[in-house]
């Protein structure tokens, strides 16, 4: 995975990401609010919802607990 | 020269279409798994070269890397691609960056089953059956596939040209107008022909268009 570590810590762009959608922020306001190219946000929202860390809603994604537990 | 089998021939020069949706993938890429889907709403330049830690390549990456600030401009990213490892592909763009002084801000595709070189009819088995050639595809930012450049493995792009491309090609969906030859920015734009006899004769008294005759009619953009 590009954005999980091997030992389980995550990289300075999925932090970023994370720590971004407190509130539930879609593709486009997470890529505005962290000055980074759509593709990239949403190929990181991919892996960190298939991580079990964001989730979407209604085109929206925001924290999942154990999204938050992984940022703490 | 080895004869290619049929098959082999279908399986390998497949060419995707202007005007057509371009054939979707998923990658593993230098920056983590892409799919094509992920550039919906962005222009995307896809461009595939022969190998890795090659002389003509590496002046083409420092090339795509100089233009891509202009391209995001544009909103049009790059995304390049060639049959090679992703660990290949991060020793070349870090060996770039240090020693060339270059760095590489585009994410670069591992084709090394062949699978999206193959979609795009990036091999051509007269230079190469295992490298692809130096194709360059415009896509737009509905995923519709715009222009296609084929160049030889002897033979670097020319990035002028490409960026000059994807500006004609914006300018024509923006204002509704072609592109004559060698057409810079701030340069005279092709009007669409007339299409009917009135529009015709209507077209030859219109003040705003300069024309050589009905069919043939620039104008300046606003």
């Amino acid at each position: 995975m590009a954005c999980i570590k091997p030992d389980g810590s995550l990289t300075p762009s999925a932090k970023a990401l994370l720590s971004s959608i407190g509130e539930p922020l879609s593709p486009e306001e997470i890529a505005a609010q962290l000055n980074q190219p759509l593709f990239k946000v949403r190929s990181i929202l991919r892996e960190m919802v298939n991580a079990g860390l964001a989730v979407a809603v209604d085109e929206k994604y925001r924290l999942t607990a154990k999204g938050k537990e992984k940022l703490s | 020269m080895e004869q290619v089998s049929a098959t082999q021939e279908s399986n390998m020069a497949r060419l995707p279409r202007l005007g057509e949706p371009a054939p979707q993938f998923e990658a593993v890429t230098t920056h983590g798994d892409i799919k094509l889907d992920d550039f919906k709403g962005s222009w995307l330049i896809l461009f595939s070269h022969p190998a890795d830690f090659t002389p003509v390549c590496t002046t083409e990456f420092i090339g795509f890397a100089q233009i891509h600030p202009k391209l995001r401009e544009m909103n049009c990213e790059l995304l390049g691609l060639s049959i090679d490892s992703v660990y290949s592909h991060i020793a070349w763009v870090r060996n770039i960056e240090q020693k060339l002084k270059q760095k590489i801000t585009f994410p670069v595709i591992a084709d090394l089953n062949k699978d999206i070189a193959t979609k795009f009819g990036m091999i051509m088995p007269g230079e190469s059956k295992t490298e692809t050639s130096r194709c360059v595809f415009v896509i737009d930012d509905k995923q519709i596939l715009r222009a296609m450049i084929y160049y030889p493995l002897t033979t670097g792009r020319s990035m002028d040209e490409i960026l000059r491309l994807i500006q004609a090609l914006q300018t024509s969906d923006k204002h509704g107008v072609a592109t004559p030859a060698n057409w810079k920015p701030g340069e005279k734009v092709i009007v669409p022909p007339p299409k009917t006899q009135e529009m015709a004769e209507e077209r030859v008294r219109d003040d705003n268009v300069e024309c050589k005759d009905w069919y043939f009619c620039k104008r300046k953009l606003q």
